[in-house]
């Protein structure tokens, strides 16, 4: 069996990025393409942390504390975003909304 | 050396099958449930790179905090309705392809360009404190000024998040 090397991790992090982006791109619920882009970002964070140890640095892992504190934020403000559209609209299909749609 | 190969790959398989079960469940809280077994998995690798801070935080924040919250809206809004329609929009063939197409190109790059990813060795300093007593010290010295935009962004998002979804302020 090969050692793992970053190689494996990026191969990872890649498979991850392409799931979260199907996720984003062909489900129509907003509360899955909300979690969708949660993956992405984890995918991102995989990156950093393996790059991170093959330079023997902490420096990468401080990026990806920032990718997460933008998790975090986009994930508040998404689903306030989503609770005040389905009050003022009663879907949670993104297709359906088409407010800006001439 | 093997040991670590064995939970490499068990953590993948993890996350990737979260994932996967993520993205293609009817039910939105069958989805919430399997990405939170995908972060673990995540977690997992984090632990395996000793990166033990960020083992910590993704277990506290992601599942403990962000994914509360998911299952939080989920139920607070109604998905009844939604579980029994189409899932998948009507450009999904269209989406599928290009995606295929992207994951193509980089796995495509990532053989051709495999020997590249060797930066060179570094020398590997000693070790004079734990990770995250060197995190704390790099993101308190280094990374002062981002650290504290990150605190106004996360008080923006947090104001942000209750106008939006308050009724009437």
């Amino acid at each position: 069996m090969h050692p793992v090397t970053t190689v494996h991790y990026l191969a990872l992090s890649a498979a991850l990025l392409l799931i979260g982006t199907v996720g984003v791109l062909t489900r129509r619920s907003i509360v899955i393409i909300l979690m969708s882009i949660e993956l992405i970002l984890n995918a991102v964070n995989i990156n950093l942390v393996a790059f991170s140890r093959q330079a023997h640095a902490v420096h990468g892992q401080i990026f990806a504390i920032f990718v997460i504190v933008d998790a975090v934020a986009e994930a508040a403000v998404g689903l306030g975003i989503l609770i005040a559209l389905f009050r003022n609209k009663e879907t949670v299909l993104a297709d359906e909304i088409d407010l800006l749609k001439w | 050396m093997l040991i670590d190969a064995v939970f490499f790959y068990l953590f993948a398989l993890r996350t990737l099958g979260g994932g996967i079960l993520t993205i293609t469940r009817r039910n939105a809280v069958h989805s919430a449930i399997s990405l939170i077994v995908s972060l673990l998995g995540v977690a997992g690798l984090y632990l395996l790179q000793h990166a033990e801070f960020l083992f910590a935080v993704q277990i506290v924040l992601y599942v403990g905090g962000i994914m509360v919250l998911f299952l939080f809206v989920i139920m607070l809004v109604n998905l009844d309705q939604a579980a029994k329609e189409r899932q998948f929009n009507r450009q999904w063939m269209v989406a599928l392809a290009a995606v295929a197409a992207v994951g193509a190109e980089i796995g495509y790059f990532f053989y051709r360009g495999q020997d590249t990813f060797r930066l060179g060795d570094v020398a590997v300093p000693a070790a004079t404190a734990g990770n995250t007593e060197m995190l704390a010290d790099v993101l308190f010295q280094e990374y002062l000024l981002p650290f504290e935009i990150a605190s106004v962004l996360l008080l923006v998002a947090v104001v942000g998040a209750v106008v939006m979804a308050k009724k009437r302020i």
